[in-house]
């Protein structure tokens, strides 16, 4: 995978007014990942994982990260509208839009109000439906906590200095579009029934944000999705088992999407 | 300068061994900490506190807004001021209300006005943001705060000065008929003062040349002070006018005592309640993403290795001038002081604080008001006093 690393690049864009930093890496079918509450300074181990298989193409969403911050961001449908024109602008086709945490919940409302382009669905420990049961609460938790909330080995956590000097904007925009309610939308919970697209759900079996129980919440809400859980994993199991979550994703479109 | 007594309302009966079980006063701290018989002799001796203020000649009185926690016990201050405003003679500044937690702006103006009616003109009405804590108690979205505290703002001052009905088409407030009723007694509106905690966007948005609100600088130290009320007048001056005393306060902890020695004594328990249990908050529960804006957010980032953590000693308080206290002497010194360096022109004494009782009160705010003569006469005493024992005519005025 050391090659494919090596490949991956860090590129900006410039769409709906909007400067739009780009991770982009692979070969493939096109696989557009929306991180959770926190953008990705760096390449990671579960892009690499997928850029054997997929051209993996991760934005940091306006106003996270190093992208700029529009003055139209208000709401999780803003950066659902913006995304159908990122895929316009790219000219990508047949996209795997995968979306972790707020990132999963952009994907549902996009792949709701318009499916051109997409091929599938996947969604990891995602935000958008109301919870069964409470997590935590992220945004009254110390940095230490959270860490530990999120992450079944806090090792994983990234702590370095490029994270934790975006951390601010990152915990801004993202109190912006999910503090009320939080973390869901009741318009999604009432037509999440019609969507229209194969669907994978994988979460981590240890999520303290989101318990597990959500990923039966999700499933129940979209016809046909497939589960996976995670194990020794919480919010992040993309991030804490690179290997598996990738295979899940590999399984998944290369098993006819079922 | 002014004289304000001011009070925060808080449950002074707290158990303050709950920080062996809880991390804050605020937002989680289960309200079966609160006796609703001992908070019905609170509400009651605590009117009977301002009351006794206002009849002991000072400027005014002062009350404020909090939710969901034992620092103060005034969610609604228009309950707490309909209580004082008939008892009263002085101004009644309620300091204040925080406009972006409510859903309809229109209430406030509405509450305001009728005060205000009821007073004959004797409100100040205070707009503030809230605490952040308050954003989670309420489940507020502190991203937006700066934008909804702007738009109530300008919807609140429209319906008090334009006649009604008319149609607000704001961002966050869409109302089809704006008519308040009753519309307020001063024309064209209330005083309004600004309450804060030293935020750069409000003191430039209070200093603007179409506002020149009296900016509140609130339990902060000295040197603090001196920083954000510089910054008003400089903020001023850019916007092409000199700031007036009038339109800069400050609010602080005061306890006045036999000797120097004494009042330290007797307010020691009571002032680091106030400062390590009653204002105790965590970090996260201060400020929660988005209360403050990006620049000022990482500014908080890049000075946290700095902060200095642990308990607050009531010598650290005394040093860094968030509590005046000592003999009638060293207050009045030290307030003129504060009045000549700062520039002062409204000085708020917060008498109690924390757990101190209601007869160290009652004396703390006689020996604040240095003789407790009959109104008039006490009020004209009580400025000479404090200015500088009658030599300077500063007082006078």
């Amino acid at each position: 995978m050391s090659s494919v690393a090596a490949a991956a690049s860090r590129s900006t864009h410039t769409v709906e007014g909007t400067q739009v930093s780009v991770l982009r890496g692979g070969s493939g079918p096109p696989l557009l990942f929306l991180h959770g509450s926190d953008a990705f300074t760096d390449w990671q181990p579960f892009m690499a994982e997928l850029a054997g298989r997929f051209d993996v193409i991760v934005p940091d969403h306006p106003g996270f990260g190093q992208s700029s911050t529009p003055p139209w961001l208000d709401t999780i449908g803003d950066l659902a509208h913006f995304y159908r024109a990122f895929i316009e602008a790219l000219g990508l086709h047949d996209v795997i839009l995968a979306g972790h945490g707020i990132g999963g919940w952009i994907a549902c409302e996009l792949a709701l109000r318009d499916t051109r382009d997409l091929r599938a669905l996947v969604l990891v420990d995602a935000a958008g439906l109301p919870l069964t049961e409470d997590g935590v609460d992220t945004f009254m938790l110390s940095p230490e906590a959270l860490r530990k909330a999120s992450y079944t080995d806090v090792s994983h956590a990234p702590t370095d200095d490029a994270f934790l000097a975006q951390q601010p904007k990152n915990a801004l925009m993202t109190a912006r579009v999910a503090w009320c309610p939080r973390f869901y939308d009741p318009q999604l919970a009432k037509w999440l029934h019609r969507l229209r697209l194969p669907a994978l759900i994988v979460w981590g079996e240890q999520d303290a944000v989101f318990p597990p129980r959500q990923a039966e919440t999700f499933a129940a809400a979209i016809p046909g999705a497939r589960t996976q859980l995670v194990a020794a994993a919480g919010h992040l199991p993309h991030v804490e088992q690179p290997q598996a979550f990738a295979a899940a994703v590999a399984a998944f479109i290369q098993g006819g999407l079922k | 300068m002014k004289f304000i007594a001011f009070h925060l309302m808080p449950y002074a009966d707290l158990d303050l061994s709950y920080t062996d079980r809880y991390e804050s006063a605020w937002v989680t701290l289960p309200n079966s900490y609160y006796d609703p018989v001992k908070g019905h002799a609170l509400y009651n001796r605590y009117l009977d506190e301002l009351e006794y203020a206002d009849q002991l000649g000072f400027d005014g009185i002062g009350i404020n807004e909090h939710h969901q926690n034992a620092y103060g016990l005034m969610p609604t201050p228009g309950v707490i001021a309909g209580a004082l405003a008939r008892r009263t003679r002085g101004s009644l500044a309620v300091l204040g209300r925080a406009l972006p937690l409510v859903n309809n702006p229109c209430v406030i103006a509405e509450e305001f006005s009728m005060i205000d009616n009821i007073t004959g003109g004797r409100l100040i009405a205070g707009f503030v943001r809230g605490i952040g804590a308050e954003y989670h108690s309420w489940n507020m979205n502190p991203a937006f705060s700066h934008e909804r505290f702007g738009e109530a703002h300008d919807l609140i001052v429209r319906a008090w000065t334009e006649t009604g009905p008319f149609h607000w088409r704001g961002k966050h407030y869409d109302f089809r008929y704006v008519n308040t009723w009753p519309r307020p007694y001063q024309q064209p509106h209330p005083p309004i003062w600004i309450p804060s905690q030293g935020s750069r966007e409000t003191i430039v948005w209070a200093a603007a040349a179409e506002r020149k609100y009296t900016y509140l600088q609130t339990y902060s130290p000295v040197a603090a002070v001196k920083k954000f009320l510089d910054m008003y007048r400089e903020e001023a001056q850019k916007a092409g006018y000199t700031a007036t005393p009038e339109q800069v306060g400050w609010m602080a902890p005061v306890f006045v005592g036999e000797t120097d020695a004494s009042a330290r004594a007797e307010a020691q328990p009571h002032i680091e309640s106030f400062a390590n249990k009653f204002l105790r908050m965590t970090p996260e529960m201060v400020r929660p993403p988005g209360y403050l804006s990006l620049a000022s957010a990482n500014a908080v980032l890049e000075a946290k290795s700095s902060q200095a953590g642990g308990a607050r000693t009531i010598d650290q308080l005394i040093e860094s001038g968030q509590l005046i206290c000592g003999s009638a002497a060293t207050v009045r010194d030290q307030l003129a002081e504060h009045e000549r360096t700062l520039g002062l022109g409204h000085f708020l004494a917060l008498l109690q604080f924390g757990t101190l009782p209601h007869e160290a009160t009652m004396r703390n705010i006689e020996r604040h008001s240095i003789d407790g003569r009959a109104h008039t006469v006490c009020r004209e005493r009580y400025r000479l006093v404090l200015v500088g024992g009658g030599k300077t005519s500063q007082g006078r005025a």
